[in-house]
């Protein structure tokens, strides 16, 4: 039924399209090509600048951020947080190589999440400065549980992985990736939240209620 | 007055003269109106992006049948199932197929228009199938079994006491004399609900904001981090979409989304983005293991290459409606569609048939302020004149509209029998106006006077005045 | 001298021929000599919005053959105004000689206050006017004819009157045309929040640059026993203190 539909379908469109060579060139140029639009001027930022302003936007948006000198710091910070939130000292998180090797002051439980877990850590692929916005990719090192099941999730991004807008990101992931994308890419941008009741805004719809950034170089 | 116009103005009245959903169409009126104001006053480029997006899918819909082969062989070689169904009652049984063939039990749902459009759920529910709304408004609806009276904040028509009420009648596990008074304690014993219902699914089921033919993904948008616990803990994914939907790139779609949250609720990004590409790659921990996207046209291959074009390139942002007289005067559900406000004023007569809810492009003063602010640049007013004209063609404009026109565009053409008509009628409005110079009542003009009065003319007609003047000149 | 055509509109030629004057005063004052062509009737608005295409088609070659011997046209309303400077190239878009004529007059087809300010470089009126006012720009002034500014500047020169600022500025007043007698509860409900709009600003006098708004507006406040005075915006620039408000009791 399905292939049926599918040439009904292409078919009515194709009557009013052209899809003579010249159509299919520009399709595929673009395509391969992927030209950038219109680049807002606040994410065409670099480097300090970037950092800066990447920092201001995540704490607009009700997000927390410590700051380390390098990861050996990150599980002291890690703690602290946990511990200042009365939260338990057990941290889920996947096998992501930059998380693996530190000296955790919590419990580590490593996979997927579950259910039951209170707290994850996950490293960012990319941190964007134009929207405050954390890139996460899927995979055993960072499994994307750990963005939504838990209710406070700690995200570590590394300065030199902050950049300024979201096609400086893509760049970034294509060189990684190629366009064979991981099966899952989360931007996050703050803690979960919904307005859906009188408007007003409530934390922790479904996702993580609490959302701390951890910042290293 | 037809079935269908009587219904109409029997929902506008009640939609009026109901004093909660007024006072939630003021907020609506209020927050989002001022919040996407502040933010494209934050984005100086707002203009150059909108220019910019509006070509993007100008460019694809030129290219509809090339970008969607695209998408579709990359989709596919990531691991994706791509079903296509020409009809809403198509795609509602191919997501009937492969909620089966999973022997799903449990259905968790994302926001999904698409999936409201085909009237989805009400046809897994009549199969032994409940899926399960997982965005909060849209959960608070299904247990209210309401349509969403907007496209991206569902349940804006409700009071957090209705909502109380609500959840106490269908939570009974819970205590009685727990508190809920406050939305954080709704938020929070809907998160605990349905936390349950998340874990458990077998099959979970989203929309999608875009397609990107480049990679083959699907994208979502959300706050509440719903959608994604919808797809990455059930075994089977399902994405419901339609055909307009596909962008070409990463950097196209980079776009359009500055655009969409400010647009919608003048946040600069939502909470989460979500780009997903075919089922769990083998090492990884969690995701689905299959992964459908089920592509509907229901109406819309009809729209390319017509005056109606256009309405394809809506990115469902509800700014139109939060900008419009008429839907916050009435709200959602009087428009008796599934698509509210201006833009279903035009999608519903489009996908629908020139007379499906004739009302709709006939119930607004064309303020213009729609197609003032979408980000595509839509020129609605222009498409519901086009349902106007279409329903003139077809004889079902109402009978004594016509005759007056007909009247009116006879004198128009005879200025001299106009003179005559205007000056004989004005004189006898004054004089009905009298010394208040207004007139409170009027036979055949009650559509004027049921909530007005009708200011009184001044008595003479400028055209007469103008020729006395002229004479007085040319004595002198 | 510059010529100006004036193209009046059916509701102030019927309803209050005052603002025709006052229009061709301002305009004499600042230097024009003003012709109102023959045959006026109507632009052919009300059959447009209604889908009655011909209809509209055939009033529109009227008025394009009408005006297009002048250099300007100038429309006390920024709906007739819109309707020939926007629509009509519309309505003939499928015809090569009157989509070029109706081009031509779309092109020197100017609302009031932006012809004298723009067109005519007037900066001041020597009007008095002592009231307490406010504005309401009307949808097709300011979104199909680009006025805001303009009446605005011209009232700050008015002797004695004081302008604040609606709070909802860009918020339509509900007549739409015949959308106000099709439609009239949910035209009633958009009207109602102008009005209470308007009773908040604290004004005496509602003033604005289109007759089809101020019926509906002025009916409005006067069905609500308000004091508030209802005045096209031409009235107020030429000091038309003694004319009755719209809606007003005549002197007897």
């Amino acid at each position: 039924m399905s292939d049926a539909a599918r040439e009904r379908i292409l078919g009515n469109i194709r009557k009013s399209t052209g899809g003579g060579i010249s159509e299919r060139t520009a399709v595929a140029q673009r395509i391969a090509t992927h030209p950038r639009g219109v680049i807002p001027a606040r994410a065409s930022i670099t480097g300090k600048d970037a950092l800066t302003a990447f920092i201001a936007r995540l704490k607009a948006a009700s997000i927390t951020v410590a700051e380390a000198a390098q990861l050996g710091e990150v599980p002291r910070l890690a703690a602290d947080y946990l511990r200042a939130n009365n939260l338990p000292a057990r941290l889920r998180m996947g096998a992501d190589a930059d998380l693996a090797g530190l000296d955790w002051q919590s419990e580590v439980l490593r996979g997927k999440a579950e259910g039951s877990d209170e707290v994850s850590i996950a490293k960012a692929f990319a941190g964007v400065a134009e929207t405050g916005t954390l890139v996460l990719t899927s995979g055993p090192a960072n499994p994307t549980t750990l963005n939504f099941l838990p209710e406070t999730e700690i995200i570590v991004i590394r300065i030199a992985d902050v950049v300024g807008g979201y096609e400086d990101a893509w760049d970034r992931l294509r060189a990684v990736y190629g366009n064979d994308l991981p099966r899952t890419i989360n931007w996050v941008s703050g803690p979960s939240r919904t307005a859906d009741i009188e408007q007003t805004i409530v934390m922790g719809a479904h996702g993580p209620r609490r959302l701390h950034v951890i910042v290293s170089g | 007055m037809t079935a269908d116009g009587t219904l109409f103005s029997a929902r506008v009245s009640g939609a009026i003269a109901d004093p909660q959903l007024q006072q939630a169409l003021s907020n609506v009126r209020r927050r989002f109106v001022a919040s996407r104001a502040a933010a494209k006053a934050a984005l100086p480029e707002w203009g150059a992006l909108s220019d910019e997006a509006r070509a993007i899918k100008d460019h694809v819909l030129a290219h509809l049948d090339l970008y969607l082969e695209a998408w579709e062989q990359k989709a596919t070689a990531a691991g994706a199932k791509v079903h296509w169904a020409s009809t809403a009652a198509d795609a509602r049984d191919i997501v009937l197929g492969i909620c089966r063939q999973a022997g799903a039990k449990t259905v968790t749902k994302g926001k999904s228009m698409v999936a409201e459009e085909i009237h989805l759920n009400q046809h897994l529910e009549a199969n032994g199938i409940t899926p399960v709304e997982t965005d909060l408004g849209e959960y608070i609806i299904q247990l209210r079994g309401e349509m969403p009276s907007h496209i991206i904040a569902p349940a804006v028509h409700l009071t957090k006491a209705q909502v109380e009420a609500d959840f106490r009648k269908a939570h009974t596990n819970l205590a009685l004399d727990r508190s809920m008074a406050e939305p954080r304690e709704l938020v929070a014993e809907a998160r605990g609900i349905l936390r349950d219902k998340f874990l458990a699914a077998d099959v979970g089921i989203t929309g999608a904001n875009f397609l990107i033919a480049e990679t083959g993904s699907s994208v979502i948008v959300t706050n509440e981090g719903n959608g994604d616990l919808t797809q990455v803990l059930p075994r089977v994914h399902v994405v419901v979409t339609s055909i307009e939907k596909v962008v070409p790139t990463l950097e196209d779609v980079s776009v359009i989304l500055r655009l969409l949250a400010r647009s919608a609720t003048g946040q600069e990004i939502s909470t989460y983005t979500t780009f997903s590409t075919g089922l769990r790659r083998p090492g990884d921990p969690d995701g689905p293991e299959a992964y459908h996207v089920v592509v509907v046209d229901n109406g819309r291959s009809e729209l390319l290459g017509t005056a109606l074009q256009a309405v394809l390139r809506c990115i469902r942002c509800g700014a139109c409606m939060n900008h419009c007289p008429v839907y916050q005067a009435i709200g959602g559900h009087a428009y008796g569609a599934v698509y509210a406000g201006p833009i279903g004023a035009v999608l519903t007569p489009a996908l629908n048939g020139v007379m499906a809810a004739k009302d709709l492009p006939n119930a607004t003063p064309f303020c213009g302020r729609c197609e003032e602010v979408c980000p595509m640049q839509i020129p609605l007013p222009g498409m519901m004149r086009h349902f106007r004209e279409e329903q003139v063609k077809l004889a079902k404009a109402p009978v004594s509209q016509r005759a007056g026109l007909a009247v009116w565009a006879w004198l128009a053409g005879r200025p001299r029998l106009y003179r005559l008509a205007a000056r004989a009628g004005m004189r006898v409005l004054e004089m009905i106006g009298g010394r208040a110079g207004r007139i409170r009542s009027l036979p055949l003009a009650t559509g004027w006077t049921r909530h007005r009065d009708l200011p009184a003319p001044e008595g003479r007609t400028f055209h007469d005045l103008w020729a006395e003047r002229q004479r007085a000149r040319g004595k002198a | 001298m510059p010529t100006v055509a004036l193209f009046v509109t059916c509701l102030v030629d019927a309803f209050r021929p005052s603002v025709g004057m006052a229009a061709i005063k301002l305009l004499e004052d600042a230097g024009c000599e003003v012709v109102v062509p023959e045959g006026q009737t109507c632009c052919g608005q009300p059959g447009y919005n209604s889908g009655e295409r011909a209809a509209a088609i055939t009033i529109a070659r009227r008025v394009v053959a009408m005006l297009e011997p002048y250099e300007y046209v100038v429309v006390p309303s920024g709906s007739c105004g819109g309707m020939i400077a926007k629509h009509y190239p519309e309505l003939f878009v499928d015809d090569a000689e009157w989509g070029l004529r109706a081009k031509a007059v779309a092109k020197k087809t100017h609302e009031l206050t932006a012809f004298l300010t723009g067109g005519l470089g007037i900066t001041s009126v020597t009007a008095r006017f002592p009231a307490k006012a406010t504005y309401h720009d009307s949808c097709s002034a300011l979104r199909e004819m680009g006025v805001r500014a303009q009446p605005r500047k011209l009232l700050g020169t008015v002797e004695g009157l004081t302008l604040t600022e609606l709070s909802e500025r860009d918020a339509c007043c509900g007549f739409g045309g015949t959308f106000a007698v099709k439609y009239p509860d949910i035209s009633n409900a958009i009207v109602e929040k102008k009005t209470a709009d308007v009773a908040a600003t604290g004004a005496e006098l509602l003033i604005s640059g289109d007759m089809g708004c101020l019926l509906n507006m002025a009916g409005k406040l006067k069905r609500e026993g308000s004091k508030v005075q209802v005045r096209h915006v031409a009235e107020v620039l030429t000091g038309m203190t003694e004319l009755p408000a719209i809606g007003e009791a005549r002197r007897p």
